[in-house]
């Protein structure tokens, strides 16, 4: 079993640019031990001499490609559609410098 | 995310630089990014042509919505496939693509779509060239050659750089930032505009042979068409590793990585800082750090980018999104055979075929559309040599004074080469040609018609010269007779007066002849 402490919590708000609220930590934790515990349950299975699978495609052993042929047309309205804030034709996000 | 603690690179003082080197190797490996010129972007059919309004080359798949599948462009696995067997890569036959982590408004999706288990290409290598001087013992000289040099030129030391693997990927969206309003702005066209990363071994040791490498990296993706390459507009990007170690020493020291050179100038200049930023700090006894660093050219120093902790932990796995590629042995043949010829053979054969100098053929192998108007130039003109001289002198002049692209230049090899003929025929003198050649390489005219309308067509016919030489020995008589009595030296003059009587259109050669005769 994997018991998940402060400093990995603190790791894993770090990668994911989160910040856990002080009154949820324990809860958080104890829901990545959870997480963890199925993935160790994964790792019990006996998987000798079974090759790894990236896509079930293998199967096929067919290529799927696009040609370099241009398909889509201007995509700016669609894209900013939802945009919390724009200026210009472009997202606003905090200053990131 | 970037801390500015500035750690300037300041000039080592009171060590004298030599005993430096002697004590001190420098280890440099690279990760070069070079943005291909596909129509269309990695995963989707938006366009990837440059100075779009922003945003406006964007869809789903590109902006990261949910629901959205990726399609691989197939160009794009030609495009890599033909730069591994151009680098002596061995092809990775099954090769998957991977997801990158990171959180950043330039990556709309939070990871990157990248290759990191089965990448494309692997183990291959560039053989550049050494100078004399430079060439060391030690150094891992082309013993391993596998075959390729039977042309004649190779008498050059050479020094292998290995390539450790190179993968395609997508590249990430532009930030803009606003300081009077304290915001950025994000411009998605790029993002998904597709990159090949090629990573080399770290067996690069002074600046000069990044630079070889660099160039020898970039004309082969030049000569294959797959990417403009240019450090200015990114379109090739260097980072580079460095790390200093002991001389002689098996130990690597700890590396880091350089961001920011957009030029050649650049990476010399940040080479030799972080050189002399991590001697100095072995020297007082400190350690260096394992960190990104990036370069600012104005200020000639570098600055930390990433602080320890914030170390890169990518998460990599599978993409499941985008299917395994598998690639044939039929479909590998099929991009061998097209190929083209690379510089260097080029270079060895116009020596060869052409009889032009080395130094020539280096120079007319820059480009590959300036090498094919050459060679057609020559093989139409019958003249090789004098269609070199034509190019290595007027066209080159005229490329930098113009400052075009050598691409932008379309003239036919036709209009050349009849110049080419008139010059050595006789039918016009040297200024003359100059004039019409630069008309030919920039306006592509016809120079025989336009000679003739523009009266520029040499007085040949010995009629009308002979007719100039009589006025001219007629109204110098008293240089006529210093000439008869001995004094060689004023011939010029009265060659020169042929010349101006007949507005220069006189062929000089003849005008000798014809005179004599007639004194
Ligand atoms: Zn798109």
């Amino acid at each position: 079993m994997i018991t998940i402490n402060d400093t990995d919590l603190k790791k894993a708000e770090l990668l994911a640019k989160l910040s856990i609220e002080p009154e949820k930590r324990e809860r958080t934790m104890a829901e990545m031990e959870k997480l963890f515990g199925y993935v160790e349950k994964l790792k019990k299975v006996d998987t000798t001499g079974v090759e790894p699978l990236a896509h079930t495609s293998e199967i096929t052993k067919e290529n799927r490609f696009r040609r370099d042929e241009v398909t889509n047309p201007d995509g700016a309205e669609g894209t900013l559609f939802n945009a919390p804030a724009k200026k210009d034709g472009q997202f606003v996000v905090p200053k990131t410098v | 995310m970037e801390s500015k603690n500035v750690e300037k690179t300041a000039p080592v003082k009171g060590r004298p630089k030599t005993a430096e080197c002697r004590r001190y190797d420098t280890v440099i490996g690279l990760e070069v990014h070079i943005e291909l010129s596909t129509k269309t972007k990695i995963f989707c059919g938006c366009s990837t042509k440059f100075g779009a309004l922003p945003n406006t080359q964007t869809c789903p798949v590109c902006t990261g919505m949910p629901g959205s599948l990726p399609v691989l462009n197939k160009k794009v696995v030609e495009y890599a496939i033909a730069l591994g067997l151009a680098t002596n890569c061995r092809i990775n036959q099954r090769t998957l693509f991977d997801r990158k982590n990171y959180f950043y408004p330039d990556n709309p999706q939070d990871y990157q779509i990248s290759q990191l288990y089965e990448p494309i290409c692997l183990d291959g290598y560039l053989e550049i060239a050494q100078d004399e001087g430079e060439k060391r013992g030690s150094s891992t000289a082309s013993e391993n050659k596998t075959g390729g040099g039977t042309s004649t030129v190779c008498k050059k030391a050479t020094k292998t750089i290995r390539i450790h693997e190179m993968h395609m990927e997508e590249d990430a969206g532009k930030l803009t930032h606003d300081e009077s309003e304290g915001i950025s702005l994000v411009d998605y066209n790029r993002s998904g505009v597709p990159l090949i990363e090629i990573v080399s071994e770290p067996d690069m040791e002074t600046a000069e042979e990044v630079i070889a490498y660099l160039e020898k990296l970039r004309m082969i993706c030049l000569y294959l068409g797959i990417s403009d390459c240019k450090l200015q507009e990114g379109s090739m990007r260097v980072d580079v590793n460095l790390s200093v170690k002991e001389a002689g020493s098996d130990i690597l020291g700890t590396r880091t990585e350089m961001k920011n050179l957009n030029s050649f100038k650049a990476i010399t200049r940040a080479i030799a800082a972080e050189r002399e930023r991590q001697i100095a700090l072995l020297e007082s006894g400190e350690k260096v750090e394992q960190e990104t660093r990036r370069w600012d050219d104005t200020a000639g120093a570098s600055y930390s980018m990433r602080s320890k902790e914030d170390s890169k932990d990518y998460r990599y796995f599978p993409e499941p999104d985008v299917m395994p590629v598998v690639i044939s042995d039929a479909w590998i043949e099929e991009i061998k055979q097209r190929q083209p010829e690379f510089k260097e053979e080029k270079a060895a054969r116009f020596e060869r075929e052409y009889g032009i100098p080395a130094y020539d053929a280096d120079i007319l192998t820059q480009s590959r559309h300036l090498a094919s108007l050459f060679e057609e130039t020559a093989t139409l003109s019958g003249q090789p040599k004098k269609t070199a001289n034509w190019f290595m002198g007027e066209l080159f002049r005229i490329i930098k004074e113009t400052g075009k692209e050598p691409e932008e230049f379309t003239f036919s090899p036709k209009h050349a080469a009849d110049l080419i003929v008139a010059v050595e025929e006789g039918k016009i003198n040297q200024a003359g040609a100059k004039e019409v050649f630069a008309k030919v390489v920039l306006e592509d005219i016809e120079p025989l018609s336009y000679m003739e309308q523009h009266g520029l067509m040499s007085l040949s016919d010995e009629g009308a010269l002979q007719a100039a030489i009589e006025e001219v020995i007629a109204e110098n008589g008293a240089i006529v007779e210093e000439y008869r009595s001995g004094k060689d030296k004023v011939f010029g003059f009265l060659v020169g007066q042929v010349m101006k009587k007949t507005k220069g259109k006189a062929d000089p050669g003849k005008v000798n002849e014809l005179l004599k005769r007639n004194l």
